[in-house]
C-alpha cells in the first residue's frame, strides 16, 4: 500500500491514486485484446462476441470444436507443417552466423564497427515490405523465388540483428580475464571457445535464437513474396483468413500462439536471470 | 646519443604490437565476414535490386529498338505525322516481339505513362500477321523452296550483303532461343520473307555474286503488290495517327528513366519537362501525407500511453517492476497476427467493444461505432501493436534517473508538477527520443496491420508497394515508391545510430 510522508499533501494522495488508475487502463489497454480472444475461442457458434449462452456460463455455450477444425483441416496442417519445416533452419542460420559475428564485434579493435553493425542491423529496421519486395525481384532473378532455401534464406537475414543484439549485449558484460586465464592454462582458442566463454554467452544465443524463431514463426509479408503455395505457413493462412472471410478458426490458433508465446516468453526470463547471476550482475 | 640497439629494439617492439593488433583486426573481420556476406547476398543486393529498378526502363528500347532508334531523330509535336519508313521499323519489331508475346508486355509498360496503348498493342500484334507477308512466303518459296529450310537463313545471315535481313533474322533467332523456341526444324516466320524482298528489291540494282538468289527472286517480288504499313496500321487502330502516343514512346526510349519518381510524386514526363497529373490522377501526394499523419499520430499516442507506464515502472520496487513489465512484454511477444485479428474480432461492427457500449447504454444499437476498416482502426491496433516498443526503451532510460534529484527539487520549494517538468521530464528526454523514433520507423513502413484492418482510406504507402508488385504489377513505380519510403526510414534509422546507438537496442 502507498507509504505517504507527513508532508504529502491531500492532492499528492489523490493524485497517487489517479495515476494508478491510469496505469491500469493502460495495462488493460495492453492485455485485453489478447486476454479476450482465448474465451472467445471456445465459442460454440461461428460469433465473435461473447453469445448470452457463454455469459450466462452455461456448458452449451462453450465447445472445442475451432480447435478441432484446426487439427483435422489439411489446409491448418500443411501450414503448421510448413511453419515448423522453415523456422528451425532458419533459426540455426541466423544463430550461427549471428554468434560468429557478435564475437568478432565484440573485440576490442574492428575496424568499421559502427557501419558493419548498422548494415547487419538493418534487415530489422528497413520496412518488412521493401525486404519482402527486393527479395522477390532479386531470388527471382537467381531462382530462389518460391523455393524452400529461398524463404528460409530470408528468414534467416530477418533473424540475424535480434542475435547480434542478444549476443552483443552478454559478451559486453564478458570478463576477458577468463580467457587469458584459460590460455595461460594451456587451452587453445577453439577449446577456450568452447569450454568458458561458450557456457557464459549461452544464455544470449539461446534467447537470440528464440528472437530468430519467433520472427521467422510469425513473419508473413516476405514469405507472401518469396514463397509460393506450396509453402504456405501459419501466418500465411491466418492472413488469409483475416483478409477474407475470416472464420473462428482463427481464435484457436490465436489462443495456442499465445500459449507459444507465454512459453517462450518465461524461457528467455528464466534465461536472462541466469546470464545476469553467471555474469555475476545484480539484477538491478 | 640514442644507442642503435635501442632504436632496433624499439621498432621491433613496435612492430610487434602493429602485428598483433592487426592479427586481431583479421581474427575479428574473418569471424564477421561470413555473415557479412549471408547478409549482402540475402539482404543487401536485394534492396539494391529494388532500387535499381526503379529507375531502369530497357523494356521498350530493347523490344522496339528500331523504332526507337528512328524516333531519336523526329521532333514530335502536335502537327507531326509519323513517316511511312516508321510503319516499317514498327512492323519489323512488332513481328519479332509477337513471336515470343513480348509486345503486351511493352504495351502494359506504355499503358502505366498513357492509358489505351496497352490494348493498341494487342490489336497490332494480333493483326500483323494480316498484313499479307504470306504472300511473300508463298511466292519467294515456291522459287526457291530452300527458303523453308533454316539452315538456309543461317547461310544467309552469315553472308554480309542483306545487312537488314541478317539483324532482323538473328533478332528473331535470340528472342526464340530465349524463349526455348528454337531447334533446327524451326520454320521462318512469314515477316522475314518480307524482310528479304525488301532488302532484295533495295539491293537489286548492284550487280552482285548472289546472282542467283536474285536472278531467281527479283522477278517475283517486283510482281507482289507492296504492303502499305502505315495504312494497314491506321486501319488497325486509328491511334497510330496520335502524336501523343509515339511521343510517349519517345520518351519511354532511354534505358534509364526517372519516370516512376515523377510518378511517385504525382507528376508526368511530358515533352517540355514533368508535369503536374490532372487532379483525379493525383494519389501518392495524399498517400505519402497520409502514411506521415498516421505514423505520427500513432507516435503520439504510443508516448501518451507509455510514459506513465514506463514512469510507473520505473518507480516501483525491482520485485514488483518484473512483475507488471510481463504485462508489456506478453503482448510485445505475442504474434502480431494474434494482436491483429484480436483487434479485427473487438472492433467489428458486431463486436465485443459495440456489444458492451450497447449494453452499458452509451450508444444505441442503431449507433454501432465504426471502428475498423478506417483511420481509426489502423491506429487504434497500431498504438497497441508499437506500445510495447516505446515503454521498453522510456523504461531503460527512467530506471537510470535516480530519485533523489526529484526529492532535491522538491525540498527546494518546488511543486510536484514543477519538480516533475524542471528536473525529472528533462533527464527522461532521451527515452522518449530513442522511443519515438523506434515507433515512428516501424510504423511508418508498416503493412500487415493497416491491409487487415485499415479498409481504404487507413491504408499505408507499404499497402500501395504491395498492390503494385502483386497485383498492377508496375514493378517500377512499386520500387520507385519503396526507394522513397527507404530513404526516410534510412534517414531516421541514421538519426538513432546517432542519438541512441544501434548497440543499446534493447529487446525485453
Amino acid at each position: 500500500m502507498a507509504n505517504f510522508q507527513p508532508y504529502d499533501t491531500k492532492s499528492d494522495k489523490a493524485w497517487y491514486y489517479i495515476f494508478r488508475v491510469i496505469c491500469g487502463l493502460i495495462f488493460f489497454f495492453l492485455m485485453f485484446p489478447i486476454l479476450v480472444i482465448m474465451p472467445l475461442s471456445f465459442n460454440a457458434g461461428n460469433y465473435f462476441t461473447f453469445t448470452p449462452e457463454m455469459l450466462r456460463l452455461e456448458i452449451e455455450g462453450f465447445s472445442l470444436k475451432h480447435y478441432r477444425d484446426f487439427f483435422t483441416n489439411p489446409d491448418w496442417q500443411v501450414a503448421m507443417y510448413n511453419s515448423f519445416r522453415i523456422a528451425p533452419v532458419a533459426t540455426l542460420l541466423s544463430v550461427g552466423f549471428g554468434t560468429l559475428a557478435a564475437i568478432g564485434l565484440s573485440q576490442s579493435h574492428v575496424p568499421f564497427r559502427r557501419t558493419i553493425m548498422a548494415i547487419l542491423i538493418s534487415p530489422m529496421i528497413v520496412p518488412l515490405i521493401l525486404s519482402a519486395a527486393g527479395m522477390y525481384f532479386f531470388y527471382s532473378r537467381i531462382g530462389l523465388q518460391g523455393t524452400y532455401i529461398g524463404v528460409v534464406l530470408a528468414h534467416a537475414a530477418l533473424g540475424i540483428p535480434f542475435v547480434i543484439i542478444t549476443v552483443t549485449a552478454t559478451l559486453t558484460g564478458f570478463d576477458k580475464s577468463l580467457t587469458r586465464a584459460s590460455a595461460s592454462l594451456g587451452a587453445g582458442p577453439i577449446r577456450t571457445f568452447f569450454k568458458i566463454q561458450m557456457p557464459l554467452i549461452l544464455p544470449g544465443v539461446i534467447s537470440g535464437g528464440l528472437f530468430a524463431f519467433i520472427t521467422s514463426f510469425d513473419e508473413v509479408v516476405v514469405v507472401l513474396f518469396v514463397g509460393s503455395a506450396s509453402l504456405k505457413t501459419l501466418p500465411w493462412e491466418m492472413f488469409n483468413g483475416l483478409r477474407e472471410q475470416i472464420s473462428p478458426t482463427i481464435l484457436a490458433i490465436a489462443t495456442i500462439l499465445i500459449t507459444l508465446s507465454v512459453l517462450l516468453l518465461s524461457t528467455i526470463e528464466i534465461l536472462r536471470r541466469r546470464s545476469e547471476r553467471l555474469r555475476g550482475i545484480s539484477p538491478s | 646519443m640514442v644507442s642503435v640497439d635501442s632504436i632496433i629494439g624499439r621498432n621491433s617492439l613496435h612492430r610487434k604490437v602493429q602485428r598483433s593488433l592487426r592479427i586481431q583486426k583479421l581474427r575479428a573481420l574473418g569471424l564477421i565476414a561470413p555473415l557479412f556476406i549471408f547478409i549482402l547476398i540475402s539482404f543487401v543486393i536485394p534492396i539494391g535490386d529494388m532500387l535499381f529498378r526503379s529507375i531502369e526502363n530497357q523494356l521498350v528500347s530493347e523490344v522496339l529498338p528500331r523504332t526507337t532508334e528512328y524516333l531519336k531523330s523526329e521532333q514530335i509535336n502536335e502537327d507531326w505525322e509519323p513517316p511511312n519508313e516508321l510503319f516499317w521499323h514498327l512492323y519489323v519489331d512488332l513481328a519479332i516481339a509477337a513471336e515470343v508475346k513480348l509486345h503486351t508486355r511493352v504495351g502494359s509498360r506504355l499503358n502505366y505513362e498513357k492509358t489505351g496503348i496497352s490494348s493498341l498493342f494487342r490489336k497490332s500484334g494480333r493483326s500483323i500477321k494480316r498484313f499479307g507477308a504470306d504472300d511473300y512466303r508463298k511466292a519467294l518459296t515456291d522459287q526457291i523452296p530452300e527458303l523453308t529450310s533454316i539452315d538456309y537463313w543461317e547461310l544467309l545471315a552469315e553472308g554480309t550483303k542483306y545487312g537488314y535481313t541478317r539483324d532482323t533474322y538473328n533478332a528473331w533467332k535470340k528472342r526464340l532461343i530465349e524463349n526455348d523456341d528454337f531447334s533446327e526444324k524451326t520454320k521462318p516466320s512469314d515477316f522475314l520473307f518480307v524482310v528479304l524482298a525488301n532488302d532484295i528489291k533495295s539491293s537489286g540494282t548492284t550487280p552482285s555474286p548472289d546472282t542467283i538468289l536474285e536472278e531467281k527472286l527479283l522477278p517475283v517480288i517486283s510482281e507482289l503488290p507492296e504492303i502499305r504499313f502505315k495504312e494497314l496500321f491506321l486501319e488497325t487502330d486509328e491511334d497510330w495517327a496520335e502524336p501523343d502516343v509515339w511521343d510517349t514512346i519517345q520518351l519511354y526510349s532511354p534505358s534509364f528513366t526517372n519516370g516512376y519518381y515523377l510518378n511517385s510524386a504525382d507528376f508526368k514526363k511530358g515533352s517540355d519537362g514533368p508535369e503536374l497529373r490532372p487532379e483525379n490522377e493525383r494519389l501518392y501526394v495524399l498517400i505519402f501525407s497520409r502514411t506521415l499523419f498516421m505514423s505520427v499520430t500513432i507516435t503520439m499516442v504510443c508516448l501518451l500511453l507509455g510514459y506513465p507506464v514506463a514512469y510507473f515502472l520505473a518507480n516501483l520496487p525491482l520485485k514488483y517492476a518484473n512483475l507488471f513489465l510481463i504485462l508489456v512484454l506478453l503482448p510485445f511477444w505475442t504474434s502480431l497476427l494474434v494482436r491483429t485479428s484480436a483487434w479485427k474480432v473487438l472492433l467489428q461492427n458486431e463486436g465485443v467493444i459495440n456489444d458492451v457500449l450497447v449494453a452499458i447504454g452509451l450508444i444505441s444499437n442503431l449507433e454501432r461505432l465504426e471502428l475498423i476498416n478506417n483511420q481509426t482502426g489502423t491506429i487504434i491496433a497500431m498504438s497497441h501493436i508499437l506500445l510495447p516498443f516505446m515503454i521498453l526503451p522510456l523504461f531503460s532510460v527512467m530506471k537510470t534517473i535516480h530519485p533523489s534529484y526529484v526529492r532535491a527539487a522538491k525540498s527546494l520549494g518546488a511543486t510536484p508538477w514543477t519538480a516533475f517538468r524542471r528536473v525529472y521530464f528533462p533527464q527522461s528526454i532521451p527515452g522518449i527520443g530513442a522511443g519515438s523514433i523506434l515507433v515512428f520507423i516501424l510504423s511508418i513502413g508498416y503493412y500487415i496491420t493497416p491491409e487487415l484492418v485499415g479498409g481504404t482510406t487507413g491504408t499505408f504507402i507499404s499497402n500501395r508497394i504491395a498492390y503494385h508488385i502483386s497485383s498492377s504489377l508496375n514493378w517500377g513505380l512499386g520500387a520507385a515508391l519503396g526507394s522513397i519510403l527507404l530513404a526516410v526510414v534510412l534517414a531516421l534509422y541514421w538519426v538513432y545510430d546517432r542519438v541512441v546507438g544501434i548497440d543499446n537496442v534493447k529487446l525485453g
